[in-house]
């Protein structure tokens, strides 16, 4: 047996240190909430000048996504009322936290979402037929047709596949940045979650794991105010989520999520420092989610028209941009221009659409496989039983939806 | 459908029973030893092998990690807060993107906060994501059984949670032989796998474990001693429980078959029928609870396949329904006189 050194302790031994004790009780009472970082104003003119650095190619693809992205969500959103796709989630009000905070990371940083990000997804080149396709289930769907709409992933785009359970994602992307720092990799673990969801326990542990053990993980809570009905003021007090970062000992900051630039620059920023430091960063986007928590939620039961309308046209990520684009001279403003955009969005969703609803499901094989990464006996079994069964019974079973039938 | 061709990992070999090992170089070991030897193994051969939990960087509580912290660096083997569930969800991240991961949790008893993590992520991951990802280089390790002394919350044998749950394979060895084996295997299978580790076996239990590095199959059950009137199934601790109850039934000339499942999920359904098949007498003993253990499972599938081959009811001789006692804890346990009892009452029914 190898000689072994002798543990080597970290010393807790007693010191005094008089500095550290006060004589009177005077407990924390109130904080200083912090605040948002931005660089431009609600009309788009700048307010911190030094942050006007984004290239003008990437400004225009960034403002061309999200608008993309909001005619798309409209229409899928429409196509689940008409019977087309189950169920869907749209991103309304909230895509200038996804597309900068994507555009601001480097290819090869994973990402693990919680739901609401097909800015990040399709920033990177997830297509539209993507989308679709894995909202309908059909065999050309990447996860072969296994989850419900909206649980995208990709393994091209380093983007870790969605899973409903809320906030799991998060403490993962700990150890997912963990491992890229031991290994010297030029890569971080960037994870999505909202104020909601950093209510469940999976948040703590990945906070005090990612700085406790330094990983290479950037977290980003996007506050969009509702987690489905549940206002902030029923979900957390104190100051935001942001508040809780510093805690943990760790670099936070609170970014205007509806202020493209300060996304950009905030994440930007943020990814240096972690590869720099080999540390985590927190980042909270205060932004406001316009549409309903799903296609399952009828929002106006749990607040008012007038609110909506208050951020939709007072506060809006795609308005603030393009006023922005406008007055800098950044972008050509051409309302055919644009409409052609849309326009083009639209089609392609709705031959995406009736393409995807033309296609078989995944093969029967497909229930059994990937449960393991080879199909174990006992599964084999239970195959050959249902085989047997829908032979037996094949009238009473769609078979020929799936692909390769029988 | 085909199964995929397994590929033999360099420097290792494969056997199907420890007993196909013909290595003379080996070393006498109780299990923490044994365990220890195995993870050593693992990190010299694999720079992306990862070792971490509560209290791994000083040697662990059962002295599972001794030397390992000083042998490979405080990166690769280190002490993580004390948060079940998130040491659950660090190694399923660190698994996703390609690293091996293992995870250590302190007593079985404790591994429920990382219940969802381990059920709605580890299991599902490949899955549901169309196999584009997946976190099969993980491998959680948890200690497991009764000890003695150790009540409700450092005694129990968790393994039916999991092995209700597809996507994981649950693994208990009997012995620092198999375990080293079957920890290696484990570790390398492309599966989230979770190991327990019986606890009342870390020094108690002793033999000459191979040096080399060898792994066990999954998935197989193995024939601890042969018999022909009457299978006994275990697995663990309760191996030894059933071979003294086998000396107890031999004095009155009945021969027991004891078979170790190993594997407790997927299990070797095979072997179990063989078995009883040929005796027509089955007794399934585990310490967990009677209702929906693992004997539950099995006697439904023992007689599914051997219904007209049985000459007598498949009999569990299992802890009861209560959750686990202290000064109970002689009364409690499925001994060697409650399983001779099932035995008798087999054989003569």
């Amino acid at each position: 047996m190898k000689h072994f050194m002798r543990f080597s302790k970290i010393s807790k031994a007693f010191k005094e240190v008089p500095s550290q004790y006060v004589y009177q009780i005077n407990p924390i009472k109130n904080f200083e909430p912090i605040k948002q970082f931005r660089v431009i104003d609600l009309e788009g003119n700048l307010v911190a000048k030094e942050y006007n650095n984004i290239p003008k190619e990437i400004l225009n693809q960034i403002f061309e996504l999200m608008i993309s992205i909001e005619e798309m969500d409209n229409l899928l959103y429409m196509s689940q009322r008409q019977g087309k796709i189950s169920f869907y989630m749209t991103s309304f009000g909230e895509t200038a936290t996804t597309v900068g905070t994507t555009a601001a990371l480097q290819p090869q940083d994973f990402i693990f979402p919680q739901y609401r990000e097909q800015g990040s997804f399709m920033w990177r080149g997830f297509t539209i037929e993507q989308i679709v396709n894995q909202c309908i289930g059909n065999h050309l769907d990447g996860g072969k047709g296994r989850q419900m709409p909206v649980h995208y992933g990709s393994k091209d785009l380093n983007i870790v596949t969605v899973s409903s359970p809320l906030t799991t994602q998060v403490p993962q992307a700990s150890g997912a940045g963990y491992g890229f720092r031991v290994n010297g990799e030029n890569k971080i673990a960037a994870t999505w979650f909202g104020e909601g969801a950093a209510s469940e326990g999976d948040f703590h542990s990945a906070m005090n794991f990612a700085q406790t053990l330094k990983c290479q993980t950037l977290f980003l809570c996007r506050n969009n105010h509702y987690a489905i009905s549940t206002p902030t003021d029923d979900q957390f007090r104190g100051d935001t989520i942001a508040g809780k970062a510093p805690a943990y000992g760790m670099r936070t900051l609170k970014i205007d999520g509806n202020d493209l630039l300060a996304v950009y620059n905030g994440v930007k920023y943020a990814r240096e420092e972690i590869i720099k430091n080999k540390e985590p960063f927190f980042i909270e986007f205060i932004t406001y989610r316009i549409g309903d928590h799903s296609t399952s939620d009828h929002s106006v039961l749990y607040r008012s028209q007038e609110e909506i309308d208050s951020w939709k046209s007072g506060n809006n990520p795609i308005n603030r941009l393009g006023l922005f684009l406008k007055k800098q001279g950044l972008r050509q403003f051409n309302d055919d221009h644009d409409n052609q955009i849309r326009k083009d969005v639209r089609n392609r969703v709705i031959a995406a659409l009736k393409h995807g609803s033309e296609q078989q499901s995944p093969s029967i094989q497909d229930l059994f496989t990937d449960v393991y990464d080879e199909v174990l006996p006992h599964l084999q079994e239970q195959y050959t039983e249902l085989r047997e069964h829908l032979t037996k019974y094949k009238d009473q079973y769609p078979i020929n939806k799936f692909k390769g039938g029988l | 459908m085909q199964l995929l061709r397994k590929v033999y990992r360099f420097g290792s070999t494969k056997h199907r029973f420890a007993s196909d090992i013909k290595s003379t170089n080996r070393q006498k070991m109780n299990l923490f030893q044994a365990i220890n030897n195995a993870l050593d193994i693992e990190l010299g051969a694999n720079p992306k092998a990862l070792l971490f939990g509560e209290d791994v960087k000083f040697g662990g509580v059962f002295r599972c990690s001794q030397g390992l912290n000083e042998k490979y660096g405080t990166d690769r083997v280190f002490n993580t807060p004390l948060c079940e569930q998130g040491i659950g969800a660090f190694g399923i991240g660190l698994a996703s993107v390609g690293y091996t991961a293992i995870a250590e949790i302190q007593f079985g008893d404790y591994i429920f906060p990382a219940f969802d993590q381990i059920v709605n992520e580890a299991a599902k991951f490949r899955y549901r994501s169309g196999d584009q990802f997946n976190c099969g280089s993980l491998t959680i390790r948890s200690t497991w059984g009764a000890v003695g002394h150790g009540a409700l919350y450092h005694s129990q044998s968790p393994e039916a949670y999991f092995a209700h749950t597809p996507g994981l394979k649950v693994v208990v060895p009997r012995d620092p032989i198999q375990a080293k084996g079957l920890l290696l295997a484990s570790i390398r299978d492309k599966n989230p796998v979770i190991f327990f580790e019986p606890k009342a076996l870390y020094r108690n239990a002793e033999d000459e474990v191979p040096l080399d590095d060898y792994e066990l199959e999954l998935s197989k059950a193995e024939v601890v001693q042969q018999g022909k009137h009457i299978t006994l199934i275990g697995y663990g601790t309760q191996i030894r429980v059933l071979k003294e109850a086998a000396k107890l039934a031999e004095k009155d000339g009945v021969s027991c078959e004891i078979i170790d499942l190993q594997t407790i999920y997927p299990y070797d359904g095979q072997t179990l029928v063989d078995s009883v098949k040929k005796t027509g007498r089955c007794i399934i003993s585990h310490e967990a609870p009677q209702t929906c253990g693992m004997g539950a499972e099995l006697s439904a599938y023992i007689q599914e396949r051997c219904f007209l081959h049985l000459e007598a009811p498949i009999k569990r001789v299992t802890g009861y329904d209560t959750p686990f006692p202290l000064v109970h804890e002689p009364i409690y346990l499925p001994d060697k006189f409650k399983i001779y009892e099932a035995i008798k009452q087999s054989v003569n029914y």
